[in-house]
């Protein structure tokens, strides 16, 4: 278990399970942000993510390794004026 | 030139790209999607604000996106910083937004100064503003009715002015049309009313003044038929245009002037006059 921060709050995230980590080579154990994303049913949803106050673009969703204490701001857009 | 000629070339440009609508809408306080689609619908308008918000995390899984309704294909949709005081709020939130509008770079930058008033705060716009301009944003800005901060963002290369006619959602109407007169006279981007409308006839007169635009969401979402008012919008945003292109005649004080013909009035007076005589 890791524990990010998740648009504010709290979250703490089971570890990938072993099948996973087999093809990750580079990755070593950790949480990429496509695999959290799947874990808050958000993927593929129309979304934006900052990772430690940075943008990280969709395509490196996948080589993006989260660590403990990260913040994570996860965001859609919504009706507004 | 005639009128319709005047029309046709008529569009309003935000840089550098051309729009038929002056009208410009908000997508929030709507009671649900189709409402908000209708009333877009209704309004003409070629440009809609959204807002950047966090997700609800593991709520409603399946629940419609606000982008699905309203496609990025079909509308310039133009990401806005409500809510956002301070610099690095806003800064952050129009970052996610080009993110997350696959690198979209027109937005609506305003940093607030209070809650109660939602006054924006200009020094602190200002420093937004030069932030996201280095960074390559299409600035499109809130302002007070300031001709000074107005000119100020101008000329650090804001694409659009947009003052507040009164305070956002109020409804109040055009408070300081001699404010806005000055920021307009001045300006050499296009100047957009943006918050206090509430009925068409406050449109109406912006546009007569000659801002470029307007942009309200509550005016149309707070009416007890939002795609009925947001045809009125339309219609209101088109008149004050054409009233505007047209050239209003000069007001008279204290002189008179028919619109009939002064000769060849039929005159009483004489006849009383021929049976005066002939008594």
């Amino acid at each position: 278990m890791i524990q990010l921060i998740v648009n504010g709050q709290p979250h703490r995230f089971p570890a990938p399970p072993q099948a996973e980590l087999k093809n990750q080579d580079r990755n070593d154990a950790g949480v990429n942000i496509t695999q959290l994303l799947e874990h808050m049913g958000s993927q593929g949803k129309r979304i934006a993510v900052e990772r430690n106050g940075e943008i990280v673009p969709r395509s490196k969703f996948d080589q993006t390794i989260l660590v403990e204490g990260d913040r994570l701001e996860i965001v859609v857009a919504v009706g507004g004026g | 030139m005639d009128g319709v000629e005047i029309r046709a070339m008529e569009n309003l440009v935000i840089a550098g790209k051309a729009y038929s609508s002056r009208l410009l809408v908000g997508t929030g306080k709507y009671k649900d999607f189709a409402e908000t689609r209708a009333a877009i619908d209704a309004s003409g308008a070629e440009i809609i604000t959204v807002a950047i918000r966090r997700t609800n995390l593991g709520q409603n899984p399946d629940e419609p996106n606000l982008l699905d309704v309203l496609p990025p294909s079909q509308y310039t949709l133009l990401p806005n910083t409500a809510g956002c005081y301070t610099v690095e709020d806003a800064v952050r939130t129009l970052r996610l937004a080009r993110e997350l509008l696959d690198g979209h770079t027109l937005v609506k930058l305003e940093v607030l100064g209070d809650p109660k008033t939602l006054y924006p705060n200009m020094v602190e716009t200002l420093k937004a503003a030069e932030i996201l301009i280095k960074e390559g944003f299409h600035v499109m800005v809130y302002t007070s009715d300031d001709p000074i901060a107005a000119k100020q963002l101008e000329e650090i290369g804001c694409v659009a002015v947009m003052p507040l006619a009164s305070l956002i959602g109020s409804g109040m109407g055009i408070l300081n049309p001699w404010n806005l007169q000055i920021i307009i006279e001045n300006a050499h981007v296009p100047v957009i009313v943006d918050a206090g409308v509430g009925t068409a006839s406050d449109a109406a007169i912006a546009m007569e003044l000659g801002c470029d635009g307007v942009l309200m969401n509550t005016a149309i979402a707070a009416a007890r038929n939002p795609p009925l008012m947001a045809s009125a919008m339309k219609k209101a945003v088109e008149a004050g245009r054409e009233a505007y292109l047209a050239g209003r005649m000069a007001k008279k004080l204290y002189n008179a002037s028919p619109s009939s013909p002064v000769e060849g009035i039929i005159d009483s007076s004489s006849l009383r006059k021929g049976k005066g005589q002939a008594a």
